[in-house]
């Protein structure tokens, strides 16, 4: 029964075929918005979870202090307070497994013809364990020559591309603030950080040879950070407080000092994160689901128009036997057609919008099948919903009126 | 000859802004299996509102209708479009085809109601069509072919079903006198043939003398109900 109920709708989209689509557009579009609007912020979510983790895991950073003077909040970092000392001690913890002082600065290097400017990274050998970073030529640098002073550095991948081009950088000598340094090894590629720097423009030294030949002024024996990894996750509470009693300890705060350091628990960080980018993901959904909304409306406009319209063609069918619920399936099936077919459109066309953004763009987008589920779901309620008032308004006619109508 | 429909005591009011008026007033009639009768009158007369009950489109205020020994006075709408759908056939002035379907289409339409499956509906429409002398134009869309075809498709459309009773209402009132012409003609031949009843309301004589029963209905009451040829209509005046 429904079949041939079927049959009558088919014929009369077909026979309506522009009518037809600029309706199925309508909520094409707002399905298509849905699914790439989520992508994207489910991408975001992505992105922002990788580029937490590809800090390191179970990590809590230490830098060295911001404290009040005076009212004036100084920021983090720009007065060194940590030692290289208070590192080893922080190291001594029971619940820290790998603890990486350092330093950070800008640096000209210089290779044949090429220069470039980059970020120096001063550290000891735990830092690219800390940060499962790995090595994909040459070595890691030792613990004796992370504590002596020699002039060896990682470089990374951007800084060897832009300095060596397809040259194998392993053994080469390059200038750093004009002094020689030794390439022993390149990292792999990371990619960008949490903040959007690029994680390969970078040069990692011992953290010895940075304090003395490169910022030689500004860290003597301080460094600006400590990167600390708990040996648990479970671990990673009890140890941010046992840093926090230590250094107080160390740098002889009295009970009524602030710190003058300042941890952050990246774990946490990471969870306010994937919160922050979730609600964002539910945001961006949310004002793609108003453009389906108005598609739906827009089903419901010219479903009350065409009711309108084909008053007499409804006479008609009801003259030679079709009852009031033959009209009104006719007419909801009608509205759940469009809806359904624009609604599969919708989602190729957003899935397509969303890889499309990726390729051209570089925005990070996820397509996952709950919101494309449900994207379709919710097209097919709204063609339901939105149908059955003008379906019903069409089956409640009198054949005589609608017999005697002159559209 | 039996009775296929019966009216008894029938009264039809009409609301209007100056409170109900009686359309049809106490009429009774009857008609036979396989009769062919003109209804005809005046403008006003209610010979329209009388052949909405007779069809089922609308219902009576008072009296009992009868139809093929049902009463259908008191049906729910559902029920109305089943004997709508089974017993009946109707023809209109303005053909009332849908024009963006072939006439294949057109005519297979009532059997969609009756869920008669694609195939059946199909070959049903096609021979009914063919009987009308249609056989060449079954996928052709209606406002392409003449008035008289178009009114060829309606009756082909109606006879589709096979119902008892064929309502015809205005049938020549949209075409030329030739063509009105051949379409009573094809009434008659109908009628004669398949001894189907039919009822066409007119105002036109020359269009009620292809019938064997003449009811003339003046101010929603039976002026005349008796053959043809025995009533003038100059006597009502």
């Amino acid at each position: 029964m429904i079949l041939s109920l079927l049959g009558e709708a088919l014929a009369a989209m077909a026979a309506n075929r522009l009518r037809t689509f600029l309706t199925a557009l309508g909520i094409l579009i707002g399905v298509a918005a849905v699914v790439l609007m989520v992508a994207i912020g489910q991408g975001t979510q992505k992105q922002v979870g990788e580029s937490i983790a590809s800090m390191g895991s179970n990590l809590l950073i230490v830098r060295s202090g911001a404290p009040r003077k005076g009212g004036v909040h100084g920021g983090a970092g720009n007065m060194p307070t940590l030692t290289t000392m208070d590192a080893q001690a922080v190291g001594q913890l029971a619940r820290a497994s790998l603890v990486a002082p350092t330093v950070m600065g800008s640096v000209q290097i210089i290779y044949g013809p090429n220069n470039w400017s980059t970020t120096a990274t001063g550290t000891n050998a735990d830092y690219l364990s800390i940060r499962d970073w790995r090595v994909i030529a040459g070595r890691d640098f030792s613990e004796s020559e992370a504590m002596s002073g020699v002039r060896v550095a990682l470089l990374g991948q951007e800084v060897a591309r832009q300095l060596f081009g397809d040259e194998n950088p392993v053994g080469k000598s390059i200038r750093v603030q004009r002094s020689p340094f030794m390439v022993i090894g390149v990292l792999d590629a990371k990619g960008q950080s949490m903040g959007g720097q690029n994680q390969d423009d970078m040069i990692i030294v011992p953290l010895v040879t940075a304090q003395r030949q490169l910022f030689g002024t500004q860290f003597q024996g301080t460094v600006s950070m400590v990167m600390v990894q708990a040996r648990t996750p479970a671990d990673m509470r009890p140890l941010e407080q046992n840093i926090r009693e230590l250094l107080r300890q160390r740098h002889h705060l009295n009970v009524r000092a602030d710190d003058d350091f300042r941890i952050t628990n990246m774990t946490e960080v990471s969870e306010t994160a994937s919160e922050v980018t979730g609600m964002l993901s539910i945001l961006l959904g949310a004002i793609a689901s108003i453009s389906l909304f108005v598609g739906g409306i827009g089903i419901m406009n010219i479903m009350m128009v065409s009711v309108t319209e084909r008053t007499r063609e409804i006479g008609i069918r009801m003259a030679i036997g079709a009852s009031h619920r033959d009209i009104l399936i006719q007419f909801l099936l009608e509205s759940v057609i469009i809806t359904m077919a624009g609604g599969i459109v919708g989602i190729a066309v957003g899935i397509g919008l969303a890889l499309g953004a990726t390729r051209m763009f570089d925005i990070w987008t996820a397509v996952t099948a709950m919101p494309v589920l449900l994207a379709f779901g919710v097209s097919m309620a709204v063609g339901i919903f939105f149908g059955l008032y003008p379906a019903r308004k069409a089956s409640m006619m009198r054949p005589i009126d609608a017999l005697r109508y002159q559209g | 000859m039996s009775d296929l429909l019966a009216l008894h005591d029938l009264s039809k009011d009409y609301d209007t802004d100056a409170g109900p008026v009686r359309v049809l007033k106490n009429l009774s009639l009857k008609i036979g299996e396989g009769e062919f009768v003109a209804v005809m009158g005046p403008s006003g007369s209610g010979k329209s509102t009388l052949m909405n009950i007779i069809g089922c489109l609308d219902v009576p205020t008072s009296g009992r209708y009868l139809l093929d020994g049902r009463d259908v006075g008191g049906l729910d709408d559902v029920d109305l479009a089943k004997v709508r759908s089974e017993v009946i056939g109707f023809v209109f002035q303005g053909f009332n085809l849908l024009p963006r379907a072939t006439l294949v289409a057109n005519v297979a339409l009532p059997l969609v109601y009756q869920r008669i499956g694609r195939n059946i509906r199909n070959v049903r429409a096609a021979s009914m069509l063919e009987r009308v002398g249609l056989k060449d134009w079954f996928n052709s869309l209606p406002p392409r072919i003449s008035g008289g075809q178009q009114q060829r498709v309606a009756i082909a459309r109606a006879l589709v079903t096979e119902p008892r009773l064929i309502l015809a209402d205005e049938p020549t009132g949209n075409l030329d006198t030739h063509t009105g012409r051949d379409i009573m003609q094809l009434f008659q031949t109908i009628n004669r043939d398949s001894g189907m009843t039919l009822v066409v309301v007119t105002h036109d004589r020359n269009v009620a003398s292809y019938a064997t029963r003449l009811v003339y209905l003046l101010d929603g009451r039976i002026h005349y109900d008796g053959p043809v040829d025995g009533f003038r209509e100059e006597e009502v005046a």
